[in-house]
């Protein structure tokens, strides 16, 4: 589903990326982790296609797509989704109007036709038990005044209505307690399909105990210097991230 | 300058005395024009008129609008004035009253809602005791109200006795239709609200044609003792039209006095909005939001006089610029030395869209008294990268993101709006009007 081949990219002079290769196949798991500043979030803001970043060097390929040609819209339209790690406020459009206009945008792409106010309703009824929300968010403003664990499971119910291919959490889990990781997980867990893929990014192995990887990957210095399976995460609690700094491997899943 | 000068001035070149006219309404119309004639017109070397330059107008040959035939019919109305079954209508054309466009309906007992016209017939003793005793207009500044002065014919007359509220909304729609190209127009209005009474009016000026003309209107509000008046203007006048409005209010005791201007329309527009807060423990709310691209210039003055204690003052006006449009906000707020326990706040934010958009903002704060609460704040800036790209990532591609957000920040100052049909229709004109 995605493959990156030595994907090197720079934020003003700053090199952030150093090349990173990666392959995810529909269906799996991966959990990045590692310590600040290793590149984490760059990584996921690559894939969405944020303007602040410049690929230098190397490829992402999406389903037989050239992804980083692609505009961040497109890349929604074809099933990429980011949880952001800080979800934007935004006073003056109700949560409602945001979630129904790009679930709309995302249906025209694919020749759907638009759903009304009334029938988006019905769609949200079900999609707000995904993340146990009250619909009296969908009438606040996007994020607007949200505490930090409702902006996340606002997050999550943006996927759960757009319904992504491949689905990127970015430190989804910073800052929540125990309850609100519960229920973030088990909305993340409840979209998982054999035709899906999710990627994880974390600085903690807690929200792995709720979702499961299939292949961990440690990213220090802008580039994987470690991959393994769900053990390697219970290792990185035990040890920290020090032991790995410094040994560099290129490796993949 | 001399009288000869000033006579040449294509603008008041057409005017000769109305010979029906009662005398004090002459000796007003003569001070009028004597008043134009002694300070002529303002040039930007004005204070109030700096970022403004309205020789556009002054130099422009325009000839005052002929009375319509009558030719404007109910759904060439409907297609420009925003009133839903239900509110009280006054439809002007090229500034005469058009009886057949206008629906008054049933109105509380003692209400007086007429043309200006019939008013000076009707109502002479409380037109007479007002008319022209609001606004200000010996002063160059003041030269289009003078203007207005001098050549007003019709307008609303609006008179509320005490204690009545009046319920229903009362639109009045000023239309210029074909016939009013190359014309100017002086509607004039009249508020009287009686002490504890209420009314909601809106004010539109609007075309069913475009073309190159002016409105050049004048408002006047005396607002009683405990008295609230909510004040709608809506400026959405042709492309190439002129649009100069001044509208002045003086408070009682207790009374309120809240004002949105919505402003979309016209090639060069000034809005003045004037209000003295003349009584204890009474206030004004004005509101505004204008929208402009192209080429379009228009100018918000807001002066708020606080002539006595414990009022309050709370102004928030938003612009959104597009193009090579030209937005100027002025907001004065003149505290005298006995209204202590003022409590003032005045916001004005700026969206510019564009590079070739520029704004003129200007908070001007007078205060004499010593204990008074007055803050005042601008901000100018442009659409924040940081919502598009999530709006982007949600698969809201450029173009639906840019309307959204420039929507979003349109829609709080719009939310202070209480009657829910205008707030509806401005909400979707808000939204419509960025769409690329």
């Amino acid at each position: 589903m995605l493959t990156i081949s030595n994907l090197t990219a720079t934020v003003g002079d700053k090199q952030i990326l150093n090349g990173i290769s990666l392959t995810v196949r529909a269906g799996e798991v991966h959990a990045i982790m590692g310590p600040n500043g290793s590149g984490k979030s760059t990584l996921a803001q690559v894939i969405a296609g944020h303007p602040g970043y410049e690929v230098t060097g190397g490829s992402i390929t999406y389903d037989g797509k050239d992804l980083l040609e692609m505009e961040p819209e497109e890349r929604a339209h074809a099933g990429v989704f980011l949880a952001f790690q800080y979800p934007i406020e935004i006073p003056g459009v109700s949560n409602a109007y945001f979630l129904r206009t790009a679930y709309n945008e995302v249906r025209k792409s694919r020749g759907e036709p638009e759903v009304d106010p009334m029938d988006f309703l019905d769609v949200m009824a079900e999609k707000l038990k995904v993340v146990e929300m009250d619909e009296a968010m969908l009438q606040r403003s996007v994020n607007t005044g949200f505490s930090g664990g409702e902006k996340k499971r606002n997050e999550i119910l943006q996927m759960a209505v757009l319904e992504p291919k491949l689905a990127i959490l970015d430190e989804t889990d910073s800052g929540l307690d125990i309850d609100a990781l519960r229920i973030v997980a088990d909305g993340v867990n409840k979209l998982r399909r054999p035709d899906r893929a999710t990627i994880v990014v974390t600085h903690y192995q807690r929200l792995l105990n709720y979702i499961v990887p299939d292949f961990v990957h440690v990213l220090a210095g802008g580039r994987i210097v470690k991959s393994g399976g769900k053990e390697l995460a219970l290792e990185l609690e035990a040890k920290g991230y020090d032991w790995l700094v410094g040994e560099p491997t290129g490796a993949t899943a | 300058m001399s009288t000869m000068d000033v006579r040449e001035t294509p603008l008041l070149r057409q005017w000769s005395e109305p010979a029906d006219s009662a005398g004090w309404l002459r000796a007003l119309r003569t001070r009028a024009v004597a008043s134009v004639e002694q300070h002529g017109f303002p040039t930007p070397r004005n204070e109030d008129w700096h970022f403004t330059n309205p020789a556009p107008i002054t130099e422009a040959s325009l000839e005052p609008m002929q009375p319509a035939a009558g030719a404007l019919t109910e759904a060439e109305v409907a297609r420009v004035a925003i009133s839903p079954a239900g509110w009280a209508r006054l439809v002007f054309v090229n500034g005469r009253h058009a009886p057949h466009l206008s629906h008054v309906g049933q109105l509380p007992d003692g209400v007086r809602l007429m043309s200006l016209a019939s008013a000076l017939l009707e109502e002479p003793t409380l037109v007479e005791q007002h008319l022209g005793r609001v606004a200000r207009f010996e002063e160059q500044a003041f030269a289009f109200t003078a203007l207005n002065t001098a050549f007003m014919q019709d307008g609303v007359f609006l008179s509320v006795p005490a204690n009545v509220t009046v319920e229903t909304p009362i639109h009045l729609v000023f239309i210029t239709d074909a016939r009013g190209n190359g014309g100017m127009a002086h509607p004039r209005n009249l508020f009287v609200i009686g002490q504890h009474a209420r009314a909601t009016v809106v004010e539109q000026y609007a075309t069913t044609a475009g073309g190159t003309y002016l409105t050049n209107t004048v408002t006047e509000a005396v607002i009683g003792d405990g008295a609230t008046l909510t004040h709608h203007k809506l400026q959405r006048e042709g492309r190439d039209a002129f649009h100069v409005g001044h509208i002045e209010s003086t408070l009682g005791r207790d009374a309120h006095y809240v004002s949105f201007a919505f402003a979309t329309g016209a090639a060069l527009a000034r809005s003045n909005i004037y209000t003295t807060l003349a009584g204890a423990g009474c206030g004004a709310t004005l509101n505004g939001l204008y929208m402009l691209d192209g080429t379009q210039v228009s100018d918000h003055q807001t002066r708020i006089e606080h002539a006595e204690p414990n009022c309050y003052s709370r102004e928030h006006y938003k612009g959104v610029l597009d193009d090579a449009s030209h937005g100027v906000f002025n907001g004065k707020v003149y505290v005298h030395a006995i209204a202590q326990k003022t409590d003032g706040k005045q916001t004005n934010n700026t969206l510019l869209l564009s590079p070739e958009a520029r704004i003129d903002t200007k908070p001007q704060l007078e205060i004499f008294a010593d204990d008074v609460k007055c803050t005042h704040g601008a901000t100018v800036g442009q659409l924040d990268d940081r919502m598009a790209f999530y709006l982007k990532s949600r698969g809201i591609g450029a173009a639906a993101a840019r309307q959204l957000l420039t929507y979003a920040f349109a829609a709080d100052v719009l939310e202070t709006i209480e009657l829910e049909p205008l707030r509806e229709a401005l909400e979707r004109e808000a939204l419509e009007r960025f769409v690329r």
